[in-house]
């Protein structure tokens, strides 16, 4: 039978190797001098070191960095999670709460975390499955049955736009060669290919997700350690839409007039009240 | 609504228009009710809520039914982890809203929070009342799908890892919730309590027993999560405005509990 024995060990006793400030004098994070070791990183760098413990070259923080401006800094507002930023700013909310409730909407399914992490084990399964002998046919035609396939195909959009510019900063900082790299372009041919030979019309091309997570595949990420570093990577856009909407009259974001809700539910009816 | 401008589809909200000002409502229908020319001064808190998630009134003993379950949760308590969370936006002096975001976001979680409660109330739906798929269910628990962020359940939802036995409040909760309900969920927890607490080798917990009476609400998870969220929150305002007034010198900072087991040292940089 389960016990308190382990809340009874850990009163008032929390090991770390993650970090400690001693007031007035320094702080460590992961055993490491913040200002005499780690003062001049640059911040995702820190970032980078503060999530997986391990230090990163300058191209590789340059090109992490990179995925964050290319890929998902986009200030529109009419995507959800910018417009939760957005609508905070005409209500004259902070902008801890329009960055804090943007980040956790973006956790979703259509888009944003579930799918981001999705696609990172979609492509690290399909790794270890064509290394133990299967076909990408195969395993390809598995996966169909679970469609969508995260990381190919897009809502509104079959093209993705952010390929191209990431895929030639990856080229200039070298790190385009790596396994899961090339794996993801071959899925996307194999299914262009499928789609082919069963004569349907879905062309499910690729989406950025699929290029962010080979590049941290070849990086050695862990699930864990990419579902936590993409967590804050759509704050960029929203910064911009909670502040034009603060700055613009208050209550003027994109206001809904009555007529706007389409009712379809009971017909009006009175209450008796239960006894 | 016959317009060509994108709308928003609901079942639960209508509204009358007045005559000077598109954007302000003259009548607000809930589900058909008219909420402040009918409901307003007829209806219970309790049952607007009911309504509001089923859109039908609950019948007298499911009122009865939600109203219990909104006073087992409506203050958790100091050292529940998701009220910690509130109380620490009120000692650093926080705004009032983060609080409650702190309290909704460690309590959404899986240990104690309203994650279990869905995980809980998903195996009501597959195992019901069958002692041998709740047996299998334990034995074999469900592994989360690839898109999944949550991650893997360490113990069986509705059961605490941490316990010795089952708590006076929870078996209090259970016997007072299962002697107002008209599903079959409550009671046959009561009925099998030690049974599936020894197959999960871990006494029930407060989750345990509020998945069973949700779901004898005929909620779907997803209901009962947004529920379970909802209805704690008041214990968590209270205890974060207590210790604003209270201030940081009188809140713990666990100065001595915390030991870094890599500690480098100060670095001498001369």
């Amino acid at each position: 039978m389960a016990s308190p024995k382990k809340l009874l060990a850990a009163e008032d006793n929390w090991q770390t190797k993650m970090g400690l400030w001693f007031p007035g004098e320094r702080v460590v994070l992961r055993g490491k001098d913040l200002f005499t070791e780690l003062g001049d990183m640059r911040w995702m760098e820190l970032l980078l070191f503060a999530i997986t413990g391990r230090h990163f070259s300058e191209n590789e923080v340059k090109l992490f960095e990179g995925i964050w401006v290319l890929c998902t800094s986009y200030p529109d507002p009419r995507l959800w999670n910018n417009r939760v930023a957005s609508l905070c700013g005409t209500t004259r909310s902070t902008s801890a709460f329009a960055l804090g409730a943007g980040t956790a909407i973006s956790e979703a399914e259509i888009y944003g975390g579930q799918p981001i992490l999705g696609c990172f084990n979609l492509i690290k399964k399909i790794d270890q499955l064509l290394k133990k002998g299967d076909t990408l046919t195969n395993i390809l035609t598995v996966e169909l049955e679970n469609r969508p396939i995260p990381g190919y195909g897009r809502p509104i959009t079959n093209t993705d736009e952010r390929i191209l510019p990431l895929a030639k900063l990856a080229q200039e900082f070298s790190l385009s060669d790596g396994d899961h790299y090339g794996l993801v372009f071959e899925i996307e041919d194999e299914l262009l290919e499928i789609s082919k030979k069963r004569k349907n019309n879905w062309q499910i091309k690729m989406n950025i997700s699929a290029v962010m997570s080979a590049l941290a595949a070849d990086m050695q990420f862990s699930a864990f350690e990419y579902h936590q570093f993409m967590t804050l990577c759509f704050s960029a856009g929203m910064f911009p839409c909670y502040s034009e909407a603060s700055h613009k009259v208050e209550g003027t974001f994109l206001p809904l007039r009555c007529g706007r809700i389409f009712y379809q539910g009971k017909e009006p009816r009175n209450w008796q009240a239960s006894v | 609504m016959q317009n060509s401008k994108e709308v928003i589809h609901t079942k639960i909200w209508r509204e009358e228009v007045e005559d000077d000002n598109p954007f302000a409502a003259k009548r607000c229908f809930c589900s058909g009710y008219d909420v402040y020319g009918d409901l307003l001064g007829k209806i219970s808190w309790i049952d607007y809520l009911f309504l509001l998630y089923v859109l039908e009134p609950p019948t007298p003993q499911q009122s009865k039914l939600l109203g219990s379950i909104a006073v087992v949760l409506a203050n958790p308590g100091p050292r529940d982890h998701s009220v910690r969370a509130a109380m620490l936006g009120g000692v650093g002096g926080s705004h009032g809203a983060a609080s409650l975001i702190a309290a909704l976001s460690v309590g959404a979680g899986q240990l104690g929070g309203a994650r279990e409660i869905f995980l809980a109330m998903e195996y009501w739906q597959q195992c019901g009342c069958s002692l041998t798929a709740w047996e299998e269910i334990i034995a074999h628990p469900p592994k989360p799908t690839r898109v999944d962020v949550w991650p893997e359940m360490e113990h069986t939802p509705g059961f605490d890892p941490h316990g010795a036995s089952c708590p006076t409040p929870v078996k209090q909760s259970l016997n007072h919730l299962a002697s107002l309900s008209s599903g079959k969920a409550l009671p046959w927890l009561q009925t099998h309590r030690e049974t599936l607490e020894n197959d999960a080798n871990m006494p029930l917990a407060l989750t345990g027993v509020i998945a069973a009476a949700l779901t004898d609400l005929e909620l779907l998870p997803e209901q009962g999560e947004m529920l379970y969220l909802i209805l704690r929150l008041p214990g968590a305002g209270a205890h974060a405005l207590e210790q604003r007034h209270h201030g940081w010198r009188k809140y713990p900072f666990f100065k001595n509990a915390v030991t870094l087991t890599n500690d480098p040292g100060p670095i001498n940089t001369d």
